[in-house]
């Protein structure tokens, strides 16, 4: 494939895997924190680990938007879709999420709950045109990738006057959360010695969010594509700048971000989104400026005030140390209910769940390591 | 036919017609259809006798049964429907025992409002994958459901086959040191129907690989009787079938990447979609594993059927007590192939 295969070129990961073992410094530590779950992805899928000196450690982050959901908004989800008869649609990894009480959208489907998975908003946009009767929900989630594609329904459905959609909307925002990360003040809390800064996120608002994270916590941080190459390149970025005892923001991903993003896309969300004071992140708790609710412009729109629903009470399961696992404190291996009862046919916590997760990337790729 | 005309004076309108209760009332309705339509195409001996089950003499041989229930979305899709899907599904589970396949039965559930044209078409396509891997259809039932109550039409087949002389072949056979090999690309039905239901408009169009394998496990029998499994990486894909066989076997495996074959618009598409086409599911591919020793005189024997010409050796089995499917990655690195958990389920971002 072409603009795929280049990246993904054995020979040059050869070469670069041969660079990083020649300047790792033999005697220390590289903690790397790679934020999103597609670096997580991609260093499993392709055994990137391997190819890394032992001195080097990724610590998986919390950019997986699927783990950070809190149980609480998927069982808000259930109670519109069960209480208001509405179709909701989601995309799909958010199926499995365990809910409270043992259940989940994909549980609640199976039991009458009239829940669709879709692809894309537009795909949400057509379902509600081809049941005029109907109330339709788009169950929005996801970084600042996903959101301006929310925010193009949201400006479809009020040109078409679509008056039977709306949006139950979950979108978060990258900086708090890396912000949240690094003031982690337990003493518990995992040391970074750099960071490999969002991908596709950056595509969108740019570099230069990002000047917090080396002129507040002095720390190294490359944004960093997520094929397997991108990911060795902007590790050995990492390293050289931890070396020469330099912290800036590097982008190894240029073919796609810029300094400033998307300014099309900052503006669309500007306008159709404001920021919640306060949104409850599974794993980090309650982060202030963190995420988007609808602008008060388009409440019509707006799920939550059209469709409310009781707040019942969230029931994590005990024992589950997701919360850890996306603040980088344990390893998923180091969770009692790893692989005993949470596996990904059974996942008890979110991570589990997408194949971007730390857990569920740990159980479906990387568990032969334990065992060897 | 002249008889049945008589019998029905008015003919299934089968161009504007649909299926509606009256036709699985067990009435006149119902034979009407099964005359017109089922027996009209599938036409044999035993199935003209019009009894409620088909009588025959076995030949000589163990004797191999297989069910398949198939409930696929679109019913009608690039390379193939669920018509010849039915037949080739029931027959490659029933000679991946290394089995000549002899005989099938077919139960349809029909959804009223159905069209006649549509389930003509499906059965046509059954007659047809019928005669190409050598079967016949002997016996049959036909139900139907309110609508809404199924999605179209469902078809459950069932095979019988018997086994030569001295092969065994079973998936708790497989033996530290065997080699494995495919017979061809894989994920090509998988991104075939998911394309069409996604409404993906790919540049080149992925046909499904839908086909009856009886033939080319027979000329693989015969070459290589110490075949040790065979199994058709159906739902789940390479992996998950993979992991079955390691698991009934009791070993593990170890498989290469860069040599497993898969066609560049099925990776493309899977890239897009978030799918990982080692868990994408195939109609016409099987996994062989043989004693390292015969592997390369079967993968020329399979390359000389065309359903094998793209035939590969993919990797081997190792003894392993966690019976884990490794891979080493095209990049470098290793991983374990883990089974398919759930649904193969797209990624958000």
């Amino acid at each position: 494939m072409r603009f795929i295969d280049e990246f993904r070129d054995r020979a040059l990961a050869a070469k670069l895997a041969a660079a990083i073992a020649d300047e790792a410094a033999p005697g220390r530590e590289y903690r790397l924190m790679e934020f999103c779950g597609g670096h997580t992805h991609a260093i499993f899928r392709y055994g990137v680990q391997d190819l890394m000196p032992e001195s080097v450690r990724f610590i998986h982050g919390p950019g997986c938007p699927v783990c950070v959901l809190p149980t609480a908004r998927i069982d808000q989800a259930i109670a519109m879709a069960e209480q208001h008869g509405v179709i909701l649609c989601t995309y799909a990894d958010l199926m499995r999420v365990p809910a409270s009480d043992r259940r989940s959208l994909l549980k609640a489907k199976a039991v009458g709950a009239d829940i669709r998975m879709v692809y894309s908003t537009l795909d949400a946009l057509s379902i509600a045109r081809a049941n005029p009767e109907r109330q339709v929900i788009f169950f929005a989630i996801g970084f600042e990738t996903t959101t301006p594609p929310t925010a193009v329904a949201m400006k479809q459905a009020e040109a078409e006057g679509l008056e039977n959609f709306s949006v139950f909307c979950n979108h978060v925002l990258t900086p708090p959360a890396l912000r949240a990360i690094l003031d982690s003040a337990e003493p518990d809390a995992v040391c970074i010695d750099g960071i490999l800064g969002p991908s596709h996120v950056s595509t969108v608002i740019g570099a230069k969010p990002y000047g917090f994270v080396p002129a507040d916590y002095y720390k190294p941080l490359v944004i960093a594509g997520f094929e397997p190459l991108d990911v060795m390149q902007s590790t050995l970025m990492l390293i050289r700048q931890i070396n020469a005892g330099r912290c800036e923001v590097e982008n190894q991903y240029t073919r796609a971000v810029t300094e400033f993003g998307n300014r099309k896309a900052q503006a669309l969300m500007k306008t159709s989104f404001e920021r919640r004071d306060t949104f409850e992140w599974r794993g980090l708790g309650l982060l202030p400026d963190s995420a988007l609710r609808i602008a008060d412009a388009y409440a019509y729109l707006d799920a939550e005030v059209r469709f409310p629903v009781a707040p019942g009470e969230s029931r994590e399961v005990k024992g589950c140390e997701c919360p850890a696992v996306l603040r980088g404190i344990l390893e998923p291996t180091d969770c009692k209910l790893f692989g005993a009862v949470c596996t990904p046919d059974n996942p008890m916590g979110s991570c589990m769940v997408s194949s971007e997760g730390a857990c569920a990337a740990y159980w479906s790729y990387g568990r032969f390591r334990r065992s060897a | 036919m002249q008889d049945k005309d008589r019998r029905f004076p008015l003919r299934l309108d089968i161009r504007q017609g649909a299926v509606d209760m009256s036709h699985g009332s067990g009435g006149r309705a119902m034979t009407q259809l099964i005359a017109e339509l089922f027996q009209h195409h599938l036409d044999n001996e035993l199935l003209r006798q019009g009894n409620d089950q088909a009588l025959f003499t076995p030949p000589p041989g163990r004797l191999v049964m297989s069910t398949d229930g198939h409930v696929i979305s679109p019913l009608f899709f690039p390379g193939g429907d669920i018509g010849c899907l039915s037949v080739h599904g029931t027959v490659n589970d029933v000679a991946m025992a290394g089995a000549r396949p002899l005989y099938l039965s077919a139960g349809f559930i029909l959804e009223e409002g159905f069209p006649l044209a549509d389930l003509a078409r499906i059965v046509e396509s059954m007659a047809r994958a019928a005669v190409e891997a050598g079967v016949t259809v002997v016996t049959g039932d036909t139900k139907v459901v309110e609508r809404g109550k199924a999605d179209g039409v469902f078809i459950t087949t069932t095979g019988v086959g018997v086994v030569p002389e001295d092969i065994d072949i079973s998936g708790d056979l497989a033996e530290p040191g065997d080699i494995i090999m495919v017979n061809g690309t894989l994920g090509d039905h998988g991104v075939a129907v998911m394309s069409k239901r996604e409404n993906l408009g790919f540049e080149t169009e992925i046909r499904s690989d839908t086909a009856s394998l009886n033939d080319l496990v027979a000329d693989m029998v015969d070459a290589v009787p110490d075949i040790h499994c065979l199994r058709d990486p159906t739902r789940g894909g390479l992996a998950t079938t993979l992991n079955e066989l390691a698991r009934q076997s009791g070993v593990g495996m170890r498989i290469r990447e860069t040599d497993i074959p898969v066609r560049e618009e099925v990776s493309a598409a899977c890239e897009l979609l978030g799918l990982d086409p080692l868990y994408v599911a195939n109609e016409g591919k099987l996994i062989a594993i043989c004693p390292a020793g015969q592997a390369h005189d079967l993968l020329q024997v399979m390359r000389a059927n065309p359903k094998g010409r793209d035939a590969a050796i993919i990797g081997e089995v190792v003894e392993d007590p966690h019976q884990f499917v490794q891979m080493e990655t095209s990049f470098g690195g290793q991983r374990v192939v883990d089974w398919l958990a759930g649904e193969q389920l797209p990624r958000i971002c």
